[in-house]
Parts: C-alpha cells; sequence; structure tokens
C-alpha cells in the first residue's frame, strides 16, 4: 500500500515517477486522436497499423545489428515501426479504392500478413543473435520492469507532442469527424485530414507500443473515445473527455503497475479503461443503460396517463390494463369515473390536445409527429411560436374539442 | 529426404492446409456481409479463453482449452452484440472494445497464474507450434498405409480433418441459404429463411475454424486465412461458387509454400535454423492477394475509377 500512495504522488523512484508521466500523457493523446477515428467510424484502422508496426521494428533492428549498433536504440526501432505502419495504411487507403474490397477486408488483411511477416522477423532475430536477448517480444505486450531512462523520456516527450498535433489541427479534425459534407464544401481536402489523423494515430500507436503493446494501444485509441460518448453530443466537449478518461486510466493503471510488480502496465491500463467503460455505459445520465431505460418508463406512462385519461373523458372505457392500473396508482381514476386530482388534469390535456391539433394547422410544414402525445407543447415550440397557436385557437376559424 | 520430408514436414503441411480451409471457406461469406473483422475479434479472445479454462481445470490439456476458447469466443460475440445495442455504437468501435478488454484481462490473469511450470504463453498463442507437430514414427511412403503407424499421427491432425469436414459439410449442405442471406436478407425473409438463425450459425462456425486452427497454427494464421484468400478469390470471380473453390486453392498454395519457404528458404540462404511458418504462410497469402489486387480478372467494381 505504501508504495501505492508513492507511486501515486510521484515518490517512488525517477523512473516510476516517469512512466506514470509518460502513460498519463500517452492516455491523453490516445483518448482524444481516438475520437476523431471512433468518429470517422474508422476505429480498426489503428488495429491494422498496430499489428503493422512489428515487421518495422524487426527490420529496424536488423539493419542496426548489420550497421554494428547494438540493435535496441528506442529511436531506431520506433522509426522503422511508424515505416511499415505506413506502408500498412497505405495498402488499407489502396486496396478498396483499387479494387472491389471493402475496408474491414482490407483492415483484416494487413493486419494478419504484416503480423505474420514480424514474427517471421522476430524469430530470424532469435537466430541470428544466438544468446543474446533482443527483448523485442516486450513491443507485444509492452513492459515498464525492462524500461531504459531514454524509453521513458521518448514516451513522455512522445506523448506531448501527440497533445500538441491534436491541438493544433482540432479545428480541420473536428469539422471533417463531424460532417464530411460540409467540410468538403468549405473547401477542406477530406483525404488529406483524414490522412493526418491517421497520422496522429500512427504516432500514437508508435509511441505507445513500449509502454502497453502493439496488441493492446488499440484499446487505448478506442475505447475512452467510446466511453466519452456517453457523456456529451458534443464533439469537443467528448474530445476533451476522452482525453481526461485515457489520462486517468494511464495514470490509475501505471500507479497499480508500479506498487505490484506482478501486473503488467498495458493490461491494467486496459482494464482500468474497461471499468471507466462499464460504468458510464449504465451510469450515465443522459445516454447510458439506467437512464435509457427510465426515461423509456416515463414516456411510456405519460402516453397511457394522457390516452386513458382523454378516452374516459369521452365517456368510454379504457380497454388496457396497465392504463387503468397507472390511472388508478395515480389517483386519477376510481370505478366510477375520474377523481378530482384527474379531473384537473384532463382540462390540462385537452388545451394541449387542442393547442397541438391547432398548431399542426398554423404550421403544416413542421415535423411535430414526433412529441405528439408524449410531451406538453410548451417543450417543443418557441414562446412566440406557442403564442400564434393560441390566437389561432381563439379565432373563430378553429374548432377545439370539449368533453362534459 | 522422402523419409526426413514426411517425418517432419508432411503433417504440418497438411495441418496448414486444412486450417487455412477451414478459416478461408466461412471466411467467404464474412467478407461478403462485411463481418471480415469478426475473425480478427475472435483470434483475440482464444487466449482468455484458454487461460480461464487452465484455471479451472489445473492442467494444459486440449479438450478444456478448446472448450474453454470456443466459450470465450462466444461470450465475446454476445458482448459485442450487447454493447452495439445497449449502447448503440456501431459494431467496428463495439468489437475493438470487447476484444482488447478481453484479451487484457487474460494476459493479466495469466500473469497472476503460476504456469511456469507449464507451456503457456502469450508467443505460443500467437505463434502456434505447427514445426512441432511431427510424425516421427513414418518409414517412408509406405507409413500412409501402415494403420499402427498412422495411429502415431499427432491428433492435432485428426481433429482438424475433423473440423474442416465438419464446415465443409454445413456449406455445402445449407448453401443455398448461405447464399441467399449473404446477398439479399430481404428477400430471405420474404421466402422464410431466418436470417439472424444463419448469421449467428456463421459466427459459431467462424468460432469453431478458429479455435481448432489457432491450437496448431496460432492467432495469426487464423486472421490471415480467414480474410486473404477469400478476399482473393474475390477478385478472380463474381460467382460464389467459384469463389469459394478459389479461396481454398489459396489456401492450400498459402500452406503449402508458407512452410516449404519458412523451412527451406534461410538454407538455400546459408542459415541453419528455419523461420516461424505460420507467420510465413501469413506472409505468402498476403503475397497471393496482392497478386490479386493487381491482376485479378474481377478485381474492379463496375464502373470503379482507374488510377
Amino acid at each position: 500500500m505504501n508504495t501505492f500512495v508513492q507511486a501515486m504522488l510521484f515518490q517512488a523512484g525517477y523512473n516510476v515517477a516517469l512512466v506514470t508521466v509518460g502513460a498519463i500523457l500517452l492516455g491523453i493523446a490516445a483518448g482524444s486522436a481516438g475520437t476523431f477515428l471512433f468518429l470517422r467510424k474508422r476505429a480498426l484502422v489503428s488495429d491494422a497499423i498496430a499489428h503493422a508496426t512489428l515487421p518495422g521494428i524487426g527490420v529496424a533492428f536488423i539493419i542496426m545489428i548489420w550497421l554494428g549498433g547494438d540493435g535496441r536504440s528506442i529511436l531506431g526501432l520506433l522509426f522503422g515501426s511508424a515505416i511499415t505502419a505506413l506502408i500498412g495504411l497505405f495498402i488499407i487507403e489502396w486496396i478498396p479504392r483499387r479494387t472491389r474490397l471493402p475496408e474491414d477486408a482490407a483492415i483484416g488483411s494487413v493486419l494478419g500478413v504484416f503480423f505474420g511477416a514480424g514474427i517471421v522477423l522476430l524469430t530470424v532475430i532469435q537466430t541470428m543473435s544466438s544468446g543474446r536477448q533482443a527483448g523485442l517480444e516486450s513491443f507485444l505486450l509492452g513492459s515498464t520492469a525492462g524500461m531504459l531512462f531514454q524509453d521513458a523520456i521518448v514516451i513522455a516527450i512522445g506523448g506531448f507532442f501527440s497533445i500538441l498535433g491534436i491541438w493544433i489541427a482540432r479545428r480541420p479534425l473536428t469539422i471533417v469527424s463531424f460532417d464530411k459534407d460540409y467540410a468538403i464544401s468549405v473547401g477542406y481536402d477530406v483525404r488529406q485530414i483524414d490522412l493526418l489523423m491517421m497520422g496522429l494515430v500512427l504516432g500514437v500507436t508508435v509511441i505507445g507500443m513500449k509502454l502497453v503493446g502493439l496488441i493492446l494501444i488499440v484499446a487505448m485509441l478506442i475505447i475512452p473515445a467510446v466511453t466519452a460518448r456517453f457523456w456529451s453530443n458534443r464533439m469537443d466537449e467528448v474530445v476533451v473527455i476522452a482525453g481526461f478518461l485515457g489520462g486517468l486510466s494511464g495514470y490509475i493503471g501505471a500507479v497499480l503497475s508500479a506498487s505490484a510488480p506482478s501486473l503488467p502496465t498495458g493490461p491494467i491500463i486496459v482494464m482500468i479503461a474497461i471499468v471507466l467503460f462499464v460504468l458510464s455505459l449504465f451510469l450515465a445520465p443522459n445516454s447510458g443503460v439506467f437512464s435509457t431505460f427510465i426515461e423509456r418508463r416515463k414516456t411510456k406512462s405519460n402516453i397511457h396517463r394522457r390516452q386513458g385519461l382523454l378516452t374516459i373523458a369521452k365517456g368510454e372505457n379504457v380497454v388496457s390494463s396497465f392504463t387503468r392500473k397507472l390511472l388508478a396508482n395515480e389517483g386519477l381514476s376510481r370505478t366510477d369515473g375520474l377523481t378530482d386530482k384527474g379531473k384537473k388534469l384532463v382540462t390540462k390535456i385537452l388545451i394541449d390536445e387542442n393547442r397541438w391539433i391547432a398548431a399542426k394547422e398554423v404550421y403544416p410544414d413542421k415535423d411535430m409527429n414526433i412529441n405528439y402525445g408524449i410531451k406538453l407543447i410548451e417543450e417543443t415550440l418557441t414562446k412566440d411560436e406557442l403564442l400564434k397557436v393560441d390566437q389561432y385557437i381563439k379565432s373563430h376559424k378553429f374548432k377545439s374539442i370539449t368533453y362534459d | 529426404m522422402i523419409n526426413e520430408f514426411i517425418q517432419f514436414s508432411l503433417t504440418p503441411i497438411l495441418i496448414g492446409i486444412l486450417a487455412g480451409i477451414s478459416c478461408a471457406v466461412p471466411g467467404n461469406f464474412l467478407i461478403l456481409k462485411r463481418q471480415a473483422l469478426i475473425g480478427d475479434a475472435i483470434s483475440h479472445v482464444v487466449l482468455p479463453g484458454i487461460v480461464v479454462a487452465f484455471i479451472f481445470t489445473g492442467v494444459i490439456s486440449t479438450m478444456p482449452m478448446l472448450l474453454g476458447a470456443a466459450g470465450a469466443a462466444l461470450v465475446a460475440v454476445i458482448l459485442i452484440e450487447i454493447i452495439k445495442r445497449l449502447g448503440k455504437i456501431e459494431p467496428g468501435a463495439a468489437m475493438g472494445v470487447v476484444f482488447t478488454g478481453m484479451f487484457a484481462l487474460g494476459v493479466l490473469i495469466l500473469e497472476q497464474t503460476d504456469t511456469s511450470k507449464v507451456h503457456l504463453d502469450v508467443e505460443h498463442a500467437l505463434m502456434g507450434n505447427l514445426e512441432s507437430l511431427i510424425w516421427l514414427k513414418a518409414q517412408g511412403w509406405q507409413s500412409l498405409f501402415d494403420l499402427d503407424v498412422l495411429k502415431t499421427l499427432p491428433d492435432e491432425l485428426f481433429r482438424i480433418i475433423f473440423v474442416c469436414g465438419f464446415i465443409l459439410s454445413l456449406t455445402v449442405i445449407f448453401w443455398r441459404w448461405l447464399k441467399i442471406v449473404t446477398f439479399d436478407e430481404e428477400y430471405a425473409r420474404t421466402i422464410g429463411i431466418h436470417s439472424s438463425i444463419i448469421n449467428f450459425s456463421l459466427v459459431i462456425i467462424t468460432a469453431i475454424a478458429a479455435v481448432a486452427a489457432f491450437e496448431s497454427v496460432g492467432s495469426i494464421i487464423v486472421i490471415a486465412m480467414f480474410i486473404c484468400p477469400p478476399a482473393a478469390a474475390r477478385l478472380m470471380t463474381n460467382k460464389l461458387g467459384i469463389q469459394v473453390i478459389w479461396s481454398i486453392v489459396f489456401a492450400i498454395l498459402a500452406a503449402i509454400f508458407g512452410y516449404i519457404i519458412a523451412g527451406y528458404g534461410p538454407l538455400w540462404f546459408g542459415s541453419e535454423n528455419s523461420v516461424s511458418a505460420a507467420g510465413m504462410i501469413a506472409v505468402v497469402s498476403g503475397i497471393i492477394l496482392l497478386l490479386t489486387c493487381m491482376y485479378g480478372p474481377c478485381r474492379e467494381s463496375v464502373g470503379q475509377k482507374k488510377d
């Protein structure tokens, strides 16, 4: 527990603190970059990009050995991985454009083939450096245990620059993800901006590989973005929330993993992100499962209450047992008719009903059927519009419905 | 020379071919239905399934592992569906959330349990152990007719023969339905075919293929084989039946050439050690796809811009 608190306060050693800062920055960068990816419905392209980094790592290692180096220089490896990821990205773009194969087939084939090539290269390296541990396997699942000081620095600086890049490019990215056609009409080159987005995703992937591993970096791009979507409908807010959730996952994950060495950093960060996702899925105030459920029941009751009261007021029988129970439970009706409370409500509903009918005649072009019979008209029309409707009802052109 | 080939290469090549066919055949329908990545998702969740099976049974044996993997695949598919509906999230993102989450959970559990005594690790799950499936008792071609020696073939071979046969016969039996549901779900509904049952069965078949192939050849090959051979076949013809046959041909070619290049290729370059056969089979399938993308007779859709 002691190490946990120390790690939380960045006091558990210089390297742990650096890794934690790196994880936070990476989480923020991945979360916000992933939002654009998610909203452009291209979440899984990042999976292919991530897998396509593996052959690059292998080639870079082999070349560095050839040149007489150590082969483990992180900058060299990251450079190599970026090159093959870029080639993979190009092929994903090229296949659906040149052939009739859809994008998902392109994503899947690049993912499988590049990863296969990477595995081939890893076996080559195993035989090449016989006896010497290349340690490239750590890129598959990430590891902070054997992380060097320079690795942590690269992650922290890379994360910082990714965030900076997203900040600078936020406007075109937002417009293109939100409304592609509008973006074209105001003169943006969508293909170029998509490439820019992919470039940012690629950057995040390459930087995050050492920390969370190339198989799980996708999770850091997708999960916070999907989670953030539950909390807001506004694009700019979603980006910020996703960045925050990503950073939070990175922070908690890195701290937990520092205090319990058997918890590998990458998977634990992803699990934190998953926990945040599940909580949001159920508990988010507007689009969470619970609030949607409650909202639906409310709407159902509203409809039944309104129609039931109108039916009784007309002097007809209510057929639905649900409606009868609802009215009785709310003290609106008894077996012999409406209660005083029920009568009051009927008067109110009748006014509203008349307003709806009148409103349809006043504004024939306005589509109001979505809320008719469910919400009060005050919630649909503006004050001025309502005033006009009321004037119309008072004029002699309109015949109001009345019941005795 | 022949003897050595039969002992060390015949069974891996056969298993590679059969695993490739088992994945490629359902892959045809997945690609046409734009669900190509479900194979990707399923092959990622095989690892947690196996880990959980190991924790429950405490031993590494085939049946529990296969059941665990199949169970995980089923859980993943159901979770994807639930998240898609409950959260109103697009399928790709729902898939991404589910399979990365389950994979991370699998790695975490694996790190927490003491698996040091047994051979269970992530790399093994990814790469498979195609090269180790050898047939030492074989003595030349006549061994193929010797029952006692045939019994010593690796169990993996019998399992993949069974699964491949199962998948092929299902495809033949339900051919008409599969075809109609794949191309026109609306029409299928009007003539009384329950497309949701066919779709769900397709996912189950995909899971079975992924799990069976995974056991011997690892996850990478599974992803590549689900997509590359059928995608390449799609560029060769406009007829579904012929496309399926092409995909089988491509899977066989990839398995044979991939294995041979991996096993003997390095020798030609003067190296003594072979490279990963599973990885090389994936690479060859990618090269086949690349060739069909450039020269396949039906590579363009009607009216596609040439540039």
